[in-house]
């Protein structure tokens, strides 16, 4: 997958949590927290929707690397790039 | 083998068994009785469909709204607004002789009529408000959490009668404990009630339960009516599996039970005698009527009045008595602002909730059981009318449910509505793959069952 994949990957299973949330306007460098409404239970939720999605596993010490979506891009480029 | 066995199919059995099966887990939700709901089921009788236990749905939020456990179940469950749709109550009082406060889901009401029943105290119940616990803070790690609440109530408010008033509904809608209640509790139920409001969908509970079961099974997993679990089989300190009452065995990693604390325990053949003097003891009977009219042309409009007829709230189970009326609830599901395409509901009916004794009920022989359900209910609703207009002659059909109707549909120990008084906040158990979700975890009411059976789930079952 190529960054831009893996950010649409994102969005999709930002609506799939959170339907109602404008994601057109997300700004990929602020922290999801800023922008939406999203707590410990939705940040576990996209760790898990990886897991199912494409077998990803991501450590709960990397958990900070899913602040933004910039960073999380960054963080499973090297993950996702084989899929 | 299964990932994940799931004791009792209600709300929180139902919403644990989503998360699990929508994350791939092989599940299996393991119910005792043979329909689904638990505490929160339904049955039709005489061509009308009734609700067991749903008043009102707690912790009302709007459509689009972000913040709250019910916006939060609904991410965590995948669901849409639609699949609750619930409809806003008209208005709900809590009622004590000579003194009345009316609050609807905007806390601005309550507020308003505190001061002008109470005027020297609204100074003090803003403070209240101020000084709630946050849900983030609703692990039980706060030292405030387990402190009473009638202690921090008179640290703010010095009129004894407002703090009996404002305990009344919050008791009455979830809590185990008798004549106090827990800090943190107290904490859930006022953002519940007051904050955030009651809500109802048109058709009841079981569209809520249709939804969870639907999409459950939509999602691969598997549910067992009339399999109750008669062992949880423990070897070398951890649970392998389950017997059923049919002598069938199956094997899981883990095991989420809803059954109750006292309950789960003496299920697991590892413990011969649970400490059965930590089960709950408050049990209800419900008084239902259904009219030949609409509770507003009686001159009826409030959703639910919680009523209690002198100064001092007594929470507590009757020791020498089968019931207790001089506190109660008054519901009636006719008077919610339902949509106009749904109209109203067929009948009119008054749901009257008062404290009862589950083992009086349960000694009982059948005869005299019958016939105490005829002057029980008539108890009730003498009671009941003191605080409300007199319907009695309108009155077309009854149903009354008892603790041993509870015990049927729940099998809690003592028809304990509420649960156990101590909860279990962080679901744990003395065997490592044993969990508790539901009534003996935490949240109580319809939508902290949701989320008991969701954060369970989430806490214990999937991130491993």
């Amino acid at each position: 997958m190529t960054p831009a994949e893996i950010r649409q990957e994102i969005i999709d299973i930002l609506d799939d949590i959170s339907p109602d949330e404008d994601l057109d306007n997300l700004d990929d460098q602020k922290a999801f927290r800023e922008q939406l409404e999203l707590d410990s239970m939705d940040f576990l939720d996209i760790v898990m929707e990886l897991r199912k999605r494409h077998r990803v596993q991501i450590p709960e010490e990397d958990y900070g690397h899913l602040a933004s979506m910039h960073s999380t891009v960054t963080y499973l480029e090297p993950k996702m790039k084989d899929l | 083998m299964y990932d994940t066995i799931i004791i009792g199919a209600g709300m929180s059995g139902l919403a644990a068994g989503i998360r699990l099966a929508h994350f791939d887990q092989r599940v299996c939700i393991l119910e005792k009785h043979y329909t689904i709901g638990g505490l929160n089921s339904f049955y039709r009788m005489g061509g009308r469909d009734y609700d067991v236990g749903l008043h009102a749905m707690t912790n009302f939020a709007r459509k689009g709204d972000k913040k709250g456990p019910l916006a939060k179940l609904i991410r965590q469950l995948r669901f849409g607004w639609e699949d609750f749709k619930l409809a806003e109550q008209n208005g709900s009082s809590i009622r004590f002789p000579g003194v009345e406060l009316d609050f609807n889901n905007d806390i601005a009401m309550l507020e308003s009529e505190i001061k002008s029943r109470f005027p020297d105290q609204i100074d003090g119940f803003r403070s209240l408000c101020g000084s709630l616990l946050d849900y983030s803070d609703m692990d039980g790690d706060s030292p405030d959490f387990m402190r009473s609440a009638r202690e921090v109530m008179a640290e703010h408010l010095s009129d004894p009668l407002l703090i009996e008033m404002l305990l009344c509904p919050l008791m009455w809608y979830g809590n185990a404990r008798e004549n106090d209640m827990d800090f943190g509790q107290f904490c859930i139920m006022f953002r519940a009630c007051y904050l955030e409001g009651f809500g109802r969908p048109y058709k009841g509970v079981r569209v809520i339960l249709k939804n969870l079961v639907r999409k459950f099974r939509g999602l691969g997993g598997e549910l067992k009516l009339r399999s109750g679990v008669a062992n949880i089989h423990v070897e070398e300190g951890k649970a392998v599996g389950v017997v059923l009452d049919d002598g069938t065995e199956l094997q899981a990693k883990r095991i989420l039970s809803s059954a109750g604390t006292v309950e789960t325990m003496r299920m697991c053949d590892d413990i011969t005698e649970p400490d059965v003097a930590k089960a709950g003891k408050l049990s209800f009977i419900e008084s239902i009527s259904v009219l030949d009219c609409k509770p507003k042309e009686l001159g009826f409009d409030r959703t639910i009045v919680f009523y209690n007829d002198s100064p001092n709230f007594h929470w507590e189970r009757p020791d020498d008595s089968l019931c207790d009326a001089r506190t109660g609830v008054i519901c009636s599901p006719n008077n919610y602002i339902y949509d106009a395409e749904e109209g109203e509901l067929p009948d009119g009916v008054v749901r009257i909730t008062t404290l009862a004794n589950h083992d009086l009920w349960s000694d009982l022989p059948e005869e005299k059981y019958r016939a105490a359900k005829v002057t029980q209910y008539d108890e009730a609703v003498a009671s009941a009318v003191r605080f409300m207009p007199d319907f009695r002659s309108r009155v077309v059909d009854t149903d009354v449910f008892t603790p041993k109707t509870i015990r049927r549909f729940t099998w809690h120990d003592n028809g304990a509505v509420y649960g156990a008084p101590d909860k279990q906040l962080d679901g744990t158990t003395h065997l490592p793959n044993v969990f508790l979700c539901g009534t003996d975890q935490g949240f109580v009411g319809i939508v902290g069952a949701i989320v008991s059976g969701i954060s369970m789930a989430n806490r214990h079952c999937l991130q491993v």
